[in-house]
């Protein structure tokens, strides 16, 4: 029994330094998981701002506590699976205090709007689609940086998401479009002419998005390799110039030549084995900064040369791996051109 | 009989300490700075931990002569020259990744930073040997991070 005692006791020893155990303090947890993208005050930026009195005024707690839970897959913000309960709870409260509370914090009930999906089909294409796409697809980019003039302040959601689907509530789809959204491009659509009746019909459209298959899932390059590489016939300095001549062939501009530690030792003193060829192509970059400025990760274009016992090889990271940690299918689309630009450019340097 | 249940109740314990709770794969912070000063900071944070800033990348700049319009957006390579060679030698396969990058931006009038957390290479790579390589830059990146961050 001593034994149990001392493990018990561990376990509370574990228990009191863990900082999961830590106050729920929603400040804190906002400012750690949130305000990189969502800005410190909720105004927005790489992330829809949450800081819209209307949109508060909308979306009851179950909303924001499902989409924090589940994410939008495949649309940037992810899924935060491992907070506690009662940290998701914090957070919630804390993106309360940015306007009064109007909606009720329990909402159990989440009636089900009865509509003609067909009818709100032609309304949507009518109404809708502009904005959100003919499917619910949502805008394109992420945010306001980058994506669009910093006076427009957030992007069409995606309707047809999983994450959307599962958090919103009939009755948030219906009062949105009843009285649209302050401070957004999202109208009223009492006011555009629709009756009560055809807006049900919207919602009960919007809702037969979950029956489709959903979009592509943000891990759809978790299988592949994390590089791309070829074997070289030839040696590494003609290996280099071939894979010039392949950069610019491809439309890149080349960047540099160098070793791979030229930057870190001495000069004279490098690792000729291994040489660093850095490009770029900054019209795809200019495109791929309006889908998500978080792409500086996958910069340079940069391949890598390297000997060993007298054999070359050239590799870069495969953008398709890289893509799947950011959560946006925009992006892997993207990263699928790219992986065959690269892999093109390998092939002739090494054919 | 205590002892087994004490040996197994520690186990259990214990792979509940390691079971990963699924990594941030993205480590991504705010700076209610503009970028200029933030810059600058993130350099002071890189170097408080022991690291060497081997090149700013100034992808604004490029983007820019090519007529493209854009905010502060720049590209920050560090390590240590020991690690680096080490790798060079032991997991050349690895070295597309490297050297370890920040990539920081401005928005507005806050800066942003963000890295990979190196924990994806171990997941990418599957390379025991790199684990604790992989678990000191993972700390160190977030304690840079969190510096750069700090008010």
């Amino acid at each position: 029994m001593p034994l149990i005692r001392r493990f018990v006791f561990l376990i509370l020893l574990w228990a009191a330094c863990s900082p999961t155990w830590a106050t729920d303090d929603g400040a804190r947890l906002y400012a750690h998981y949130c305000a990189a993208c969502h800005g410190s005050h909720g105004t927005g930026g790489v992330g829809v701002p949450l800081a819209l009195p209307d949109f508060l005024a909308t979306v009851d707690d179950a909303y924001l506590r499902t989409t924090i839970r589940l994410g939008r897959p495949g649309r940037v913000m992810p899924a935060f699976k491992q907070l506690r309960d009662t940290e998701v709870n914090a957070i919630v409260a804390y993106i309360r205090g940015w306007a009064p509370r109007t909606v009720s914090a329990a909402t159990p009930a989440r009636p089900t709007v009865k509509g003609n999906s067909g009818h709100g089909e032609k309304l949507f294409a009518q109404h809708c689609a502009v904005c959100h796409g003919g499917r619910g697809e949502g805008g394109h980019g992420t945010g306001v940086t980058f994506s669009r003039p910093r006076d427009l302040p957030i992007l069409a959601p995606a309707l047809n998401n999983p994450g959307f689907l599962a958090a919103a509530s009939d009755a948030m789809i219906r009062t949105t479009l009843m009285h649209g959204r302050q401070g957004t491009p999202m109208q009223s659509f009492l006011k555009q002419g629709l009756t009560e009746n055809d807006i049900d019909d919207v919602v009960a459209y919007v809702r037969t998005f979950g029956r489709e298959p959903p979009p592509v899932g943000p891990n759809s390059g978790a299988d592949e390799s994390p590089v791309i590489t070829r074997e070289s016939p030839y040696g590494i300095d003609e290996t280099v110039e071939k894979l010039k001549i392949a950069i610019g062939a491809a439309n890149l501009r080349l960047i540099r030549v160098e070793y791979f530690d030229q930057t870190f030792v001495d000069k004279g003193k490098e690792n000729k084995h291994h040489v660093v060829v850095d490009s770029c192509d900054f019209n795809f970059l200019d495109q791929a900064l309006k889908i998500d400025p978080r792409v500086g990760l996958f910069l340079p274009c940069r391949f890598i040369l390297n000997e060993h016992d007298g054999k070359v090889s050239v590799s870069t990271i495969n953008p398709k791996r890289l893509s799947a940690i950011f959560n946006n299918n925009e992006l892997n689309q993207l990263c699928d051109r790219m992986y065959h630009v690269y892999a093109d450019i390998l092939d002739e340097a090494t054919m | 009989m205590n002892r087994t249940i004490f040996g197994s109740l520690l186990l259990v314990w214990l792979m509940l300490l390691i079971a990963p709770s699924r990594a941030d794969e993205l480590l991504m912070v705010r700076a209610e700075r503009p970028f200029g000063d933030a810059i600058s900071d993130l350099q002071i944070a890189i170097q408080d931990r022991g690291y060497q800033v081997a090149r700013i990348q100034r992808v604004d700049v490029g983007l820019a002569s090519g007529g493209y319009t854009t905010a502060e957006y720049r590209l920050v390579f560090f390590g240590k020259p020991e690690e680096m060679r080490e790798l060079e030698s032991r997991h050349p396969e690895v070295l597309p990744y490297l050297p370890l990058k920040i990539v920081i931006f401005a928005e507005g009038d806050s800066t942003l930073a963000l890295a990979y957390n190196p924990a994806i290479l171990q997941t990418f790579f599957k390379k025991a040997a790199l684990q604790d390589q992989t678990r000191r830059w993972e700390k160190d990146i977030r304690a840079i991070l969190d510096q750069f961050a700090a008010p």
